[in-house]
């Protein structure tokens, strides 16, 4: 028996192809949707993976330091180096900032880590190429998507800094590329305000009765002199002992500090189940109706191809093709095109994807997923072309 | 030809049909009596609206009768109901249909139109190939094998659909005015190659005619009026 699947495929090749492509565009930007979110809670992993951290030690009854703004002094983790479990401390400063670079503003990260000894952690995992920090000052370590290059100077507010070292896949959960700066540094680019801010403080601290007394000599500078810098971090990033167990080390920090103390998993949680929910929801949105705009144009096309072979079907059915005949070859060619609209989409989204400014991560997983749903909706797709066929009566191949 | 040890290919007998019911039913066939031979060709004629269609579809198995008996080759097809279950098998293995225009399946090559047939009887695609290349050899349509329907002339179309008709052997032929699209000598052309087929295969032939041409052709006519057959011996004229 020959496939009159195919068959008819061939001879009308042209319009099959076409379709086949503009459903493949479709399906390709639906496994995109798909990669996008597998992208953020990728690279939410990673910021967890990379910080080098087995807790996160924030301020008191805040979702700290990533979901929500957290401040603690930078001298709160003497307490809690001296903890049993605890291996290693290290103070982290985050805050996001507009970079200009190469005549374009992009969005960075600024990290400030402790440097005074290696190993810390808060630091990047591994460089892909040039040095740690050595010298406190005016150094970075960049990712690779910033676009700097080693070696090179970039102003990041009020300083210029030496492009040190280069590392890779080093992203806040918003996935923009992280630039680590000494703790010092990030401090003042965090809080130390520009001249005509500075000025202005001082101007109205000194409007301030309460500061400004003619009694008290000093008062108003010491006042001025405190306003200008910053002893404050995110967060204490820790680092657990072999076999110490994060709960516990966690409880202890809560129970003495006045802090709140998360593990990774908690941390995990934060970011993938709080932080990008709200994403994640607005990308299933994306997903469902893209799934069911893919099952209206198969189901459209299929029909219409069927529908324009009518006569044929009713010739069919008087020489004999039983039903089952006729049915397959609207179901093999539902699935036909669903298989190619699929290997065009997924070749499409493997093409655009590195494009995206963020990571868009595709996983097997996904495709085969992606796969066995558009074989699903195809043959369901055809369910309407087939009672459409089935229902044709022989007779009219005859005529009057 | 010795007709009584034989055993007619088609037998009606007061079979009738009627199209819808109250006040809206047609009765197209009023009790038609019809008796065709292996190897005969047969004409059916009759003005427009007389039923010539509806009866070519009841024997056919294309639509249900609505009264009297209908045998094919001896075995009962139709009494009170059909007396078999799978009509398109019978169909596929048993009729053979040439229509007016002649539908062809355009995405199928001609060969595969004609291999189309024994494909559906379950024959292997070589074999079925093989059959269908005799038969279009035998219709002169040899040459243009391997063309696509849209290719064909009107005359072409119809000889690949006769080839189509025979490819399972089916012991009957149906053919509504076959030759309608056809010029006269074409027209002729047509009705000798059915000639030659009822005769090498002894196939039993109904051919449905307005055509002035070809009536004088047949040997016998079934004249239909008021949805009854009236049987009038033809002229038999040799083509
Ligand atoms: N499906 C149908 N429903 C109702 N009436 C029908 C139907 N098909 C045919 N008829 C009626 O049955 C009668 C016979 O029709 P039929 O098609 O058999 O005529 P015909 O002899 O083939 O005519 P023509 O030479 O014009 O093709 C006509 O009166 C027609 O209107
Ligand atoms: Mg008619």
């Amino acid at each position: 028996m020959i496939n009159l699947a195919a068959r008819d495929i061939l001879h009308g090749w042209g319009k099959f192809l076409f379709t086949g492509i503009g459903l493949g565009l479709l399906i390709g930007t639906t496994l995109t949707m798909a990669g996008v979110f597998r992208g953020m809670v990728d690279d939410a992993q990673v910021l967890i993976d990379n910080s080098g951290a087995d807790l996160w030690v924030v301020q008191q009854g805040t979702l700290g330091p990533y979901a929500e703004p957290s401040s603690i002094r930078d001298d709160v983790w003497r307490g809690i180096a001296g903890l049993p479990g605890v291996a290693e401390t290290g103070n982290a400063a985050y805050l996001t900032i507009q970079m200009a670079h190469a005549g374009r503003e992009s969005r960075v990260m600024i990290v400030g880590m402790d440097v005074d000894r290696p190993g810390r952690p808060g630091a990047p995992g591994y460089l892909t190429a040039g040095r740690p920090i050595l010298h406190g000052h005016y150094e970075a370590i960049a990712d690779e998507r910033t676009g700097l290059q080693l070696g090179e100077r970039v102003r990041l507010r009020r300083h210029e800094y030496t492009v040190v070292g280069l590392t890779r896949r080093m992203v806040s959960s918003s996935g923009d590329p992280m630039i680590f700066v000494s703790l010092k540094d990030a401090q003042e680019i965090q809080f130390l305000k520009d001249n005509d801010a500075l000025v202005n403080e001082r101007a109205r601290t000194a409007a301030n009765p309460a500061f400004n007394r003619p009694g008290v000599p000093g008062l108003l500078e010491a006042a001025q002199a405190s306003s200008g810098q910053s002893r404050n971090v995110n967060a204490v990033l820790v680092r657990l002992e072999p076999g110490a167990n994060p709960d516990a080390v966690a409880g202890e920090i809560q129970r003495w500090k006045r802090l709140t103390a998360y593990t990774r998993e908690q941390m995990e949680d934060i970011l993938v189940a709080k932080l990008i929910a709200t994403s994640a929801k607005q990308i299933g949105m994306f997903l469902i109706i893209l799934a069911v705009v893919t099952a209206a144009i198969i189901a459209f096309i299929i029909y219409t191809m069927t529908m324009a072979k009518l006569r044929e079907i009713a010739v069919l059915k008087l020489i004999g093709a039983q039903n089952r005949t006729i049915a397959m070859m609207i179901l093999q060619q539902a699935l036909s095109l669903g298989l190619l609209g699929f290997l065009v989409g997924r070749a499409s989204a493997g093409l655009w994807g590195p494009a995206f400014p963020k990571y868009v991560l595709l996983l097997p997983g996904d495709a085969i997923g992606g796969f066995m749903v558009v074989m699903v909706i195809s043959a369901l797709a055809s369910v309407v072309a087939i009672r459409a066929a089935l229902a044709i009566d022989p007779a009219e191949a005859i005529g009057g | 030809m010795d007709k009584v040890d034989k055993v007619p290919a088609i037998r009606l007998t007061g079979l009738k049909k009627r199209y819808g019911t109250g006040d809206a039913a047609v009765d197209a066939l009023k009790g038609v009596d019809m008796t065709v031979w292996p190897g005969e060709v047969v004409g059916l004629i009759g003005p427009s609206g007389s039923g010539k269609s509806t009866l070519l579809k009841c024997l056919g198995a294309v639509i249900e009768p609505t009264g009297g008996h209908m045998e094919l080759a001896g075995e009962t097809i139709y009494e009170d109901g059909w007396k078999i279950s799978d009509l398109r098998a019978l169909r596929r293995d048993r009729i053979g249909f040439v229509f007016q225009a002649p539908y062809l399946i355009p995405f199928l090559d001609v060969t595969d139109n004609v291999a189309l047939l024994p494909m559906l009887a379950g024959a292997d695609n070589t074999v079925a190939r093989q059959r269908a290349l005799e038969l279009l050899n035998a219709l002169d349509v040899a040459h243009r094998a391997g063309a696509q329907i849209s290719q064909l002339s009107g005359g072409e179309q119809q000889r690949v659909a006769i080839a189509r008709s025979l490819a399972n052997h089916a012991p009957i032929i149906l053919a509504d005015e076959p030759t309608a699209p056809l010029d006269s000598e074409r027209a002729l052309t047509v009705m000798r190659i059915l000639n030659e087929m009822a005769q090498q295969y002894q196939t039993a032939i109904i051919v449905v005619t307005h055509d002035e041409k070809i009536i004088p052709t047949f040997k016998r006519v079934y004249q239909i009026r008021d949805g009854k057959t009236h049987e009038e011996a033809g002229e038999g004229r040799p083509i």
